[in-house]
């Protein structure tokens, strides 16, 4: 134990150093490695140099990018789709990795699977090659996405060269009000700090507001961070945490699972740990948000009106905002309560999880769905619970769609596309143009806020809607 | 990996902030193989007329000076590709998406942080002189705008010599075999329920 206070980023860096070059880059040792489609490059850069995987037992292959969300007792109907989920599983079966196929009982979503198998814990570095790894700082764990050439990298070596990155504190205090959720909570610091805001940072995410956070909630804030450009983004781990983990699959059991609580509780940011930057927020000024433009750092409360260009002063930035109205099809100072949307997406890395698909459910029950939508679950377990509990039904009788897990209409390259031109209330994390289709739009929101647009056929604050168990966070 | 010593070529600006790796190179190219060649996927989406990379006043246009946040979003690495293969070596802006730079350093493209007005000022005298050049000297960490001015930009020393030595880490990391050996042995010990229970 050094006598300096540390933070808890520091805490689990400082432990995964295996070496440091003088110009100060370190050799992180990796703990986790998921591997999703995608990562048919860096098999080939591997295979090309002639290389093995160096700890195939700490390597995990997920198809969820490209799998279908409807009818999988039949093949995948586009072969160049098709090959995608094939070329993982066998370059998984190739190099002897636990692959999580198409019809595994714990397929789903990678981000959403692994926490729930047990593969996350605290205090572990976690890379896959997609930038929603941050997902997993939620259980205190170092967690960044990496391109191909560094997957390639750590599955040679099952290390990563890394520059210490600076740190962020965001602490939120106080109570979140009805209806505000972790999405809103996550979008109002985007907005707050900007979609650059944090980059080359690492964000812990600290307060009662946090504190307060299921694990579900916990995992939304933290997938997120990288909209805030942070490198990652953590939360200390603490009882919420440790119960959720013990006696999932993959978690240490018994006495290893004792030793590892008592070594989690030593993560937590010392009293008087410094960081680079702080931020504060007050839970109590968050209100349900959605986006008006194609950043998510343009989130504002839903009932806020579109922004006027003719009021920035930089003309640079003015001309901006006019693109993004323009792509977005709305004028300045229209309300955004009064915006007609034709579909919605419930579903994603972000929020997939029971607990998001329970509040889109609370607020859908008895309600019919006014524009057509589809509702993904993040995993094969989540949609069975789901299920148990009667979910499914809701969704199917309000008009919406009940699909098969995977990340669908969030990056749409399994075919779930937002056709052109028109506008979804989707409960993703990326409002990019062309990111659900080219030309599609695209408004981040809660799950709860999801559904009420369903429910309306517009931009709703679901406050004012009749919700049976309004104040249930 | 080709080696980054000195450039001098036409630039391009784009007046656009928060540039996401989904506009450099839309999802649905994913699915192609490096060899296919992902120069004619870059900005596949954006190719609408007055997009500034179609003007043929910036023919040949080697370096992009962008805004804010360039690279922002999905840790795709075709993104990198499509602006290699489309002819690019150098973008320029006030901020980079972290994992999009790092992508760009293992792929040969130098990204130059330069302060939000300077990059603002450059991408101003390109667009008053289309088709001028600029010149990047990575050993001497400059760029000289089409003023003549040479502009002075910070770069960690570990990327600076990967690009100009155009090396390529796995062997670098192979070199510390025995000190990775000796952490995961001592790791093991040390946190034991590390290693994934039997699931």
């Amino acid at each position: 134990m050094t006598s300096q206070p540390r933070s808890l980023f520091e805490k689990v860096w400082d432990a995964h150093v295996v070496a440091t070059r003088p110009d100060g880059q370190a050799l992180l040792a990796i703990d986790r490695h998921f591997l999703h489609e995608g990562s048919f490059h860096a098999f080939g850069m591997i295979d090309h140099a002639g290389r093995q995987v160096r700890r195939p037992e700490l390597t995990f292959a997920v198809a969820d990018h490209y799998v279908p969300s409807h009818s999988r007792s039949r093949p995948i109907a586009d072969p160049e789709i098709a090959n995608m989920v094939t070329m993982l599983e066998a370059n998984a079966g190739r190099h002897g990795l636990r692959h999580f196929g198409l019809h595994d009982p714990a397929q789903g979503i990678v981000h959403v699977l692994a926490p729930e198998q047990g593969l996350t814990l605290p205090g572990l570095t976690i890379v896959c090659g997609d930038s929603h790894t941050s997902t997993h700082g939620a259980f205190g764990a170092l967690a960044f996405g990496i391109g191909a050439t560094e997957v390639s990298h750590v599955l040679a070596t099952q290390t990563l060269w890394q520059r210490r990155p600076k740190t962020m504190r965001i602490t939120v205090d106080g109570m979140l009000g009805p209806h505000v959720t972790a999405k809103d909570l996550i979008l109002a610091v985007i907005a707050a700090i900007g979609a650059d805001g944090a980059a080359g940072h690492v964000i812990e995410y600290a307060g009662s507001a946090i504190r307060a956070l299921s694990m579900e909630g916990r995992l939304t804030v933290c997938n997120m961070s990288i909209e805030a450009g942070a490198r990652a983004g953590m939360i200390a781990p603490d009882d919420t945490t440790f119960s959720w983990i013990e006696g999932r699959p993959f978690a240490p059991k018994g006495e290893l699972f004792d030793r590892a609580v008592e070594h989690w509780r030593t993560l937590p940011s010392d009293a008087g740990a410094s960081f680079d930057r702080e931020v504060t927020l007050d839970a109590a000024d968050i209100a349900p948000a959605v986006t008006w433009g194609t950043s998510p750092e343009t989130a504002v409360p839903v009932t806020a009106a579109v922004p006027d260009p003719g009021a920035e002063a930089d003309p640079v930035r003015a001309g901006q905002m006019r693109k993004m109205l323009d792509y977005m099809g709305l004028a300045p100072g229209m309300a955004l309560e009064e915006v007609p949307i034709d579909r919605v997406f419930i579903g994603s890395c972000t929020n997939a999880r029971l607990e998001d698909l329970r509040a889109a459910a609370e607020v859908l029950r008895g309600r019919r769905a006014v524009v057509p939508g589809l509702v993904v679950p993040g995993s094969v377990p989540v949609r069975r619970q789901a299920e148990a509990e009667g979910l499914d039904r809701v969704f199917i009788d309000a008009g919406l769609e009940w699909g098969e897990p995977g990340c669908s209409m969030c990056v749409g390259i399994n075919g779930d596309l937002v056709p052109a031109g028109e506008r979804c209330a989707s409960t993703t994390n990326r409002n990019f143009p062309g990111r659900q289709g080219p030309n599609a739009r695209t408004h981040l929101m809660s799950p709860a806020m999801a559904a009420a647009a369903a429910a309306t056929g517009r931009l709703t604050d679901v406050r004012t809607l009749d919700v049976r168990k309004l104040g249930v966070s | 990996m080709e080696p980054f010593v000195t450039l001098t070529a036409p630039a391009v600006p784009l007046d656009i902030a928060n540039i996401d790796t989904d506009q450099l190179l839309p999802a649905r190219f994913l699915k192609k193989p490096r060899s296919a060649g992902y120069g004619n996927f870059l900005f596949h989406d954006e190719r609408k007329p007055g997009f500034p990379l179609d003007d043929p006043a910036y023919a040949g246009a080697r370096v992009l000076v962008a805004d804010r946040n360039f690279g922002c979003g999905s840790s795709r690495e075709g993104a990198v590709y499509a602006l290699v293969d489309g002819g690019f070596r150098c973008v320029v802006a006030p901020s980079f998406g972290d994992i999009f730079a790092a992508n760009a350093a293992k792929n040969g493209l130098l990204t130059v942080t330069l302060p939000e007005v300077v990059v603002a000022g450059l991408r101003r005298q390109l667009q008053e002189a289309p088709g001028a050049v600029v010149t990047v000297d990575l050993p001497a960490q400059t760029l000289t705008g089409p003023d003549g001015r040479a502009l002075s930009f910070a770069i960690d020393p570990f990327k600076k010599e990967c690009l100009v030595e155009g090396l390529d880490d796995v062997a670098l990391t192979l070199r510390q075999q025995d000190a990775i050996d000796a952490f995961d042995r001592m790791d093991a010990e040390r946190r034991p329920w590390v290693k994934p229970g039997r699931g």
